[in-house]
């Protein structure tokens, strides 16, 4: 072989733009491997990648459905980037969503506030429930983890399936609609404010879903990247994140930060369900999350864990689900995130070591 | 529905835990966390079963589901072993990558009937008194199987060199590296053979103790309740195949407590009120966190626990990479 390959750890500092080079080309990479796949089992990759294209990007109408899929993601994803930046692995979102959808609903199904109040007040307790019904579901794992040690992945993923069984049993029995597996679709009063309801002063509005639920999420990631990046709160997370030894010697309180940073994390995720019930499905009903939960996993990784960039990488996500539904086979999507995750985890190899090419010295005998 | 009938389906079931528990803990023994259990089950049984499809050979379905697992686990393998990227985010990404896969790949296979695995009485012992039909008889071989296996595995582990080497690269593989063990290929072993018990424990679903292919329904979250038991086990392959059995009786008695009318003499509340099930549904899942909770109490008091170098990826001085 006339090149050999060196491969050597990086001693100066990564180039700026070459973690947001990864993930790109981890992405394009992914894209390519599930187009090879889908060509093997008999598919036509390149009609899918059209149909998934014209699905989520091809007009303002589909691309604001994408933006709609996208807001839950935007706030699961800042709940796994806050809870991640400190090495806890808040793989519960899922179940946070659903308990913050299921508490934002007993707002309007209990009435905890009566239909005829303005709607500033109804939404706004809503808004409130569905922080606090997933701050309250991430406070279980938080507890057992500062108390007992008890390792949070497995707690926060068991409480998934117990959330969803909770719902069921409230869809199911109490509050079925005639024996659907839905309540009564809410009152107009607690359904957060869209686009198209503006459609009479604004006519090119017309038809379209986007609600203010987006703006909760562009706050979200606001208050996020402040306390991440501004805040003393922000530097303890990131230093028991990077190094809980020099943490704890430092003096900082690392039980309660478990506890505090689960339940913020836990509010982030109950806040997408609220506004998800909200602002799109109406009622409370089974299947309101597709996974948003774990995909916002995959975009809190994926954008590095920068509040700003799980904006970006929502989007995406948002026109996987959204197009994902229409693709066959139905497993496509989740096929394509998990590679896409897979590569993006390989290629942070790059940021740690250099790989280059070197001509091989030929030494003669 | 007598005791004898439910001990008897709680081990079929506990069959189920028990490959992927052992699995997990062979895997961990050797340093290298595995999340994906709950996606190499998927592509276990999505792969045993159509394998058997295909072949009309239960056991050639076996062994192409835990080659499928296996393969699919090296590519944690090499992300966690070469790569040294987190574990934790690998293997979730491995669930990811095998649901999707299986799903894929599963396409049509909902409905379809197979060969499934053979079932077979111990002869002698299954004339035993109680102990003979609730262990010895009308079970499928994998159950039989899953009796060998373990005390296999605690043997193994303990008490024999390869054994030895194992746990030393779990707890310290610098040492293990100076012994002359080769940390990096007994590593992408022990993952590898994870993944092939991860497979079998999907197979042993959908060939054997619930028969058929329900998309990511087959294995509802086992998976991650074997996860959540290797901790309970405190990485000990016996304890591991008590909580497998304990938690494969708790799946059966919950499918069963629905059927009847009456219970202990008593109107069964599941029966009139089906809407109490999903309680009853909850309790694997709240009892997986009870099981870790007595795990974890149990380390802290005794100060052991986890392999000392679970999680950490090893990197060889003068490799580099």
């Amino acid at each position: 072989m006339p090149f050999r390959i060196i491969v050597e750890k990086r001693v100066e500092d990564v180039p700026k733009w070459l973690p947001a080079a990864t993930s790109l080309g981890a992405v394009v990479l992914a894209f390519l491997i599930c187009g090879v796949i889908l060509e093997l089992i008999g598919g036509d990759a390149l009609r899918v990648l059209r149909f998934f294209y014209q699905a989520t990007f091809g007009s303002w109408g589909v691309f604001s459905d994408t933006l709609v899929k996208a807001t839950p993601l935007i706030l699961v994803g800042l709940a796994c980037t806050v809870a991640f930046r400190m090495r806890l692995w808040n793989i519960g979102a899922e179940g946070q969503f659903y308990v913050g959808a299921f508490a934002a609903s007993l707002v309007v199904l209990v009435p905890l506030v009566s239909p005829d109040r303005p709607k500033v007040v109804i939404l706004t307790a809503m808004l409130v429930m569905g922080l606090i019904g997933g701050a309250v579901w991430a406070f279980i794992p938080g507890l057992l983890k500062a108390r007992y040690q008890v390792n949070e992945i497995i707690t926060t993923l068991m409480l998934n399936y117990v959330a969803i069984l909770w719902n069921n049993y409230w869809i199911f029995g109490k509050w079925s609609e005639g024996g659907f597996q839905m309540t009564p679709t809410f009152a107009r009063s607690s359904w957060l404010p869209r686009l198209a309801d503006y459609a009479r002063e604004i006519p090119a509005f017309a038809g379209i879903t986007l609600h203010l639920g987006v703006v909760f999420a562009i706050i979200a990631a606001a208050i996020v990247w402040w306390v991440l990046y501004r805040s003393r709160w922000g530097y303890e997370i990131n230093l028991i994140g990077d190094n809980p030894q020099a943490a704890r010697y430092a003096g900082i309180n690392i039980s309660r930060n478990i506890i505090l940073v689960l339940m913020f994390s836990g509010a982030l995720a109950g806040l997408a369900g609220m506004s998800e019930i909200s602002g799109v499905v109406h009622r409370l009903q089974e299947r309101i999350s597709p996974g948003y939960g774990f995909t916002g996993i995959i975009v809190a990784w994926l954008a590095k864990l920068n509040p700003f960039a799980v904006i970006l990488v929502s989007i995406l996500f948002g026109a996987l689900i959204l197009a994902g539904r229409e693709i066959q086979p139905s497993g496509l999507p989740q096929l394509l995130q998990g590679i896409i995750l897979f590569m993006v985890i390989s290629s942070d190899v790059l940021l740690r070591y250099k790989i280059r090419l070197e001509r091989a010295v030929v030494s003669k005998p | 529905m007598n005791l004898i009938n439910i001990l008897h389906a709680g081990l079929a079931s506990g069959t189920i835990l028990l490959f992927a528990t052992i699995g997990a803990i062979l895997a961990e023994r050797a340093g290298i966390l595995n999340l994906g259990v709950e996606g190499m089950m998927l592509v276990g049984a999505m792969a045993g079963f159509r394998a058997s499809l295909i072949t009309g050979d239960p056991w050639l379905g076996l062994g192409v589901a835990m080659l499928a697992a296996g393969a699919l686990s090296l590519a944690h393998g090499l992300v966690t072993i070469h790569f040294q990227a987190d574990q934790v985010v690998s293997g979730l990404s491995l669930t990811f990558l095998g649901t999707g896969l299986a799903l894929v790949l599963g396409e049509g296979l909902t409905g379809k009937t197979v060969a499934l695995v053979p079932k077979a009485d111990i002869p002698l012992l299954s004339q035993l008194p109680f102990v003979g039909p609730v262990f010895f008889t009308n079970h499928s071989v994998l159950v039989y199987i899953g009796f060998l296996l373990t005390p296999l595995v605690w043997f193994y582990i303990h008490r024999t060199r390869p054994g030895l080497h194992l746990r030393a690269i779990g707890e310290k593989p610098e040492a293990a590296d100076v012994m002359g063990i080769n940390v990096y290929r007994l590593r992408y072993f022990y993952v590898f053979v994870g993944g092939c018990l991860a497979g079998l424990a999907g197979a042993t679903i959908s060939l054997s103790v619930s028969p058929g292919w329900y998309s990511s329904q087959t294995t509802s979250g086992q998976g991650w309740i074997a996860v959540g038991l290797v901790i309970f086990a405190q990485w000990d392959p016996l304890r591991g195949a008590l909580g497998a059995y304990l938690f494969g009786a708790l799946r059966r008695a919950v499918l069963d407590l629905q059927g009847p009318r009456t219970l202990l003499g008593l109107a069964n509340p599941f029966f009139f009120n089906s809407n109490l099930v999903f309680f009853l549904q909850m309790t694997p899942y709240l009892l997986t966190i009870v099981a870790l909770v007595i795990g974890s109490r149990a380390a802290m008091r005794k100060r052991l626990g986890a392999p000392a170098a679970l999680g950490v990826p090893y990197i060889r001085g003068e490799r580099g990479l």
